[in-house]
């Protein structure tokens, strides 16, 4: 039983997804944006996968080219079973049901002009057959799980605070009982005070639903807090994914080793002893990537051949997976399998 | 929400006074004499005569409380007499015309209908085409419909009715000869062919005016989308499954219009002061047409009357596009 791997429900392979830029007079294209560019991941059934990264390396995009709320450039996304990468967006409603998403400005996600009832209610309008009563129950339940008083139901999103608004957006991803949970930076928007309520409500709901979440955010102490394992974006690509115990404890690749040295330390004594590995310069432009490694531009130990050959992501360690390479002699296809 | 409409209603009585004040005395100020047009082998004693029975002897404190005692007392005397029968106004001098001597209000409740027909019309038709141009061009941006929609409305904007209105009438009327160039206002519809006729003599004006109308609505209808469409609770509705249809009709249509309404609410009395000039054109006997005469006969208890019926439409317009402002986004409300 212990060596049996649970199946990936989510399985995404190569999954690109650049954006055209038109300009000048005809406006022809003339580049695109490469937002994700060759991702590849897997989550398994019942694990938080974090996704963490600066502004900009295509986190978001990430999460929403999953769910395919865009279309997607290329790349495989399979999840459930079910390979949706290429399939048209009207065949793809009947597939939204499991797998939904969490936005990260409670504000704006939700419709200014529907009551809390109605937005929660809307899906199952939509996907379902149940009777309007049997509705109006599941909606009352959705917000007793997510700590919303049922008398709210008829009151407008703006009459809500931050945090009681990301509840009913959470609620509105549950209705439908999905599998997969897309939480694009749900927290972000919150002050820190409700932060951890959420998270934890994340948490419990996970429990008790038998949540899977792909989980973004840029916070890596919550991460830390919520990830079963943790995959590091930078300039489009993954470029670390491990375990969250081992990629805390033992960062291996150098962006995340700087990455990590840049979260606050609270105990003063230790914040002072701890090294800080400041990146020099700005993160290359999505539009024009460097040449060979992506990070080669601020890597604080750059080598010839990162300029020149793009590095490809290898098992170091069992369950440890780095694009970097620093890692290409212990990383042989017989290495990851030995240890 | 009814304290609200209470208090604004309340607040426009001395505004709109304020205004009758204004154009009073904009026509008392302004150059101009009611005898000019008279014939000028009347001898100029008899002329003065003449001034003096319009009641032009009178200084303007007296005249002009004079106007409003008649305006807001006597007319709606005889409205009542005339509806029901009584007998509040008791033979009280209403508001004469100077150039007809007939009542003022009578005189508009003859042009109304004409107006009401013709201008009304275009502001309807006008919205009808412009509400989908709007949103199918923000919808498919840049597309070939969005940038044909755009130039369209560039046109609708730049050339006045006055030059499109001529342009129709030399096309159709001269060149083709497929229309009427004249609005005959004596027509009366019985039957099917009446009807058609009807329709034919209406297509000209209405299509002019409602020219102004789509490009400016069509416009502001593609922003309102577009802002919209760009929101992240569209893409919420996305990710709920929602079809295409409901994404659009129900959530993103729906928030665009309450901006939308507003200038269709504004829009209203401005056809008015528009339709003037389109009136003129092609011989419709209207409001505009009234006005135009008034005003280049100096018949100043006309001019004063339809002026400021327009400002009363302005100020109630104003007045309904906050209120519907309040109804359609649950997010204001006047309290």
């Amino acid at each position: 039983m212990l060596d049996q791997t649970p199946a990936p429900l989510v399985r995404v392979r190569d999954l690109k997804m650049h954006f055209p830029i038109y300009a000048g007079l005809f406006r022809r294209r003339v580049g695109e944006v490469k937002a994700v560019d060759g991702v590849s991941f897997d989550v398994m059934e019942g694990e938080t996968l974090g996704l963490v990264g600066e502004s900009g390396c295509g986190k978001s995009t990430c999460g929403r080219a999953v769910l395919r709320l865009y279309d997607i450039t290329s790349g495989e996304i399979a999840i459930d079973g079910h390979d949706i990468g290429t399939v048209p967006q009207p065949d793809l409603r009947s597939m939204r049901p499991t797998m939904q998403m969490v936005f990260q400005d409670p504000q704006a996600s939700l419709n200014p002009r529907m009551t809390v009832e109605a937005i929660i209610k809307e899906p199952l309008d939509e996907h379902t057959t149940l009777s309007e009563a049997e509705k109006r129950e599941k909606v009352a339940e959705l917000m007793d799980a997510v700590g919303l008083n049922r008398k709210f139901a008829k009151r407008y999103p703006h009459a809500f605070s931050g945090g009681q608004r990301q509840r009913i957006g959470i609620a509105r991803a549950l209705a439908l009982n999905p599998k997969f949970i897309v939480c694009d930076e749900p927290i972000a928007a919150l002050d820190v005070s409700i932060q951890a309520q959420v998270v934890n409500l994340l948490e419990d709901l996970q429990e008790q639903f038998g949540l899977t979440y792909l989980f973004i955010s840029h916070d890596l102490s919550m991460v830390r807090h919520i990830a079963t394992r943790v995959a590091v974006m930078y300039l489009g690509k993954v470029v670390e994914l491990s375990p969250r115990e081992a990629l805390y404890a033992d960062p291996l690749h150098p962006y995340t080793k700087a990455l990590l040295s840049a979260v606050p330390e609270p105990d003063p004594t230790l914040g002072t002893a701890k090294e800080r590995i400041i990146l020099q310069g700005d993160v290359p432009s999505p539009s024009n990537p460097p040449k060979g490694c992506n990070f080669c531009t601020r890597c604080p130990v750059v080598m010839d051949i990162c300029k020149q050959q793009e590095p490809v992501t290898h098992e170091v360690q069992p369950g440890r997976f780095v694009a970097c390479h620093l890692f290409n002699d212990t990383a042989g296809p017989t290495a990851g399998q030995e240890v | 929400m009814l304290t609200y409409t209470i208090r604004r209603l309340l607040l426009s009585i001395p505004t709109l006074l304020f205004i009758a004040f204004v154009i009073f005395m904009l026509l008392e100020l302004a150059p101009g004499d009611p005898m000019a047009q008279m014939p000028l082998t009347i001898p100029p004693e008899v002329k003065e005569k003449m001034r003096l029975a319009l009641g032009l002897g009178e200084p303007w404190w007296v005249r002009f409380p004079l106007w409003l005692k008649q305006f807001f007392i006597v007319e709606p005397q005889y409205w009542i007499d005339q509806t029901f029968g009584t007998n509040f106004a008791d033979g009280a001098q209403r508001i004469i015309s100077f150039q007809s001597r007939s009542p003022v209000f009578d005189t508009i409740a003859e042009r109304m209908p004409q107006t009401l027909w013709v201008v009304g019309m275009s502001y309807v038709v006008g919205v009808l085409i412009a509400l989908p141009i709007g949103i199918i061009s923000a919808y498919r941006q840049y597309s070939v419909f969005d940038n044909v929609g755009t130039f369209v409305s560039m046109i609708g904007f730049s050339v006045p009715p006055f030059f499109s209105g001529v342009v129709l009438i030399v096309i159709f009327s001269v060149s083709l000869g497929w229309l009427p160039s004249i609005y005959d206002t004596t027509h009366q519809v019985v039957d099917w062919d009446t009807f058609v006729f009807q329709l034919r003599q209406m297509i000209m004006p209405v299509m002019v005016l409602a020219l102004q109308t789509t490009a400016q609505v069509s416009r502001y209808m593609r922003a309102s989308m577009l802002d919209n469409l760009g929101q992240d609770y569209v893409r919420t509705a996305r990710a709920k499954g929602m079809t295409e249809s409901v994404v659009v009709m129900k959530h993103v249509l729906r928030n665009s219009m309450i901006p939308v309404i507003t200038v269709i609410a504004l829009g209203i009395p401005s056809i008015f002061g528009g339709a003037i000039i389109t009136e003129q054109i092609f011989k419709v006997n209207g409001l505009g047409q009234l006005l135009i005469i008034a005003l280049q006969g100096s018949d100043i208890p006309m001019v004063m009357t339809i002026t400021f019926l327009l400002a009363v439409l302005i100020v109630m317009m104003n007045l309904i596009a906050d209120i519907l402002y309040g109804i359609l986004d649950p997010r204001i409300r006047y309290d």
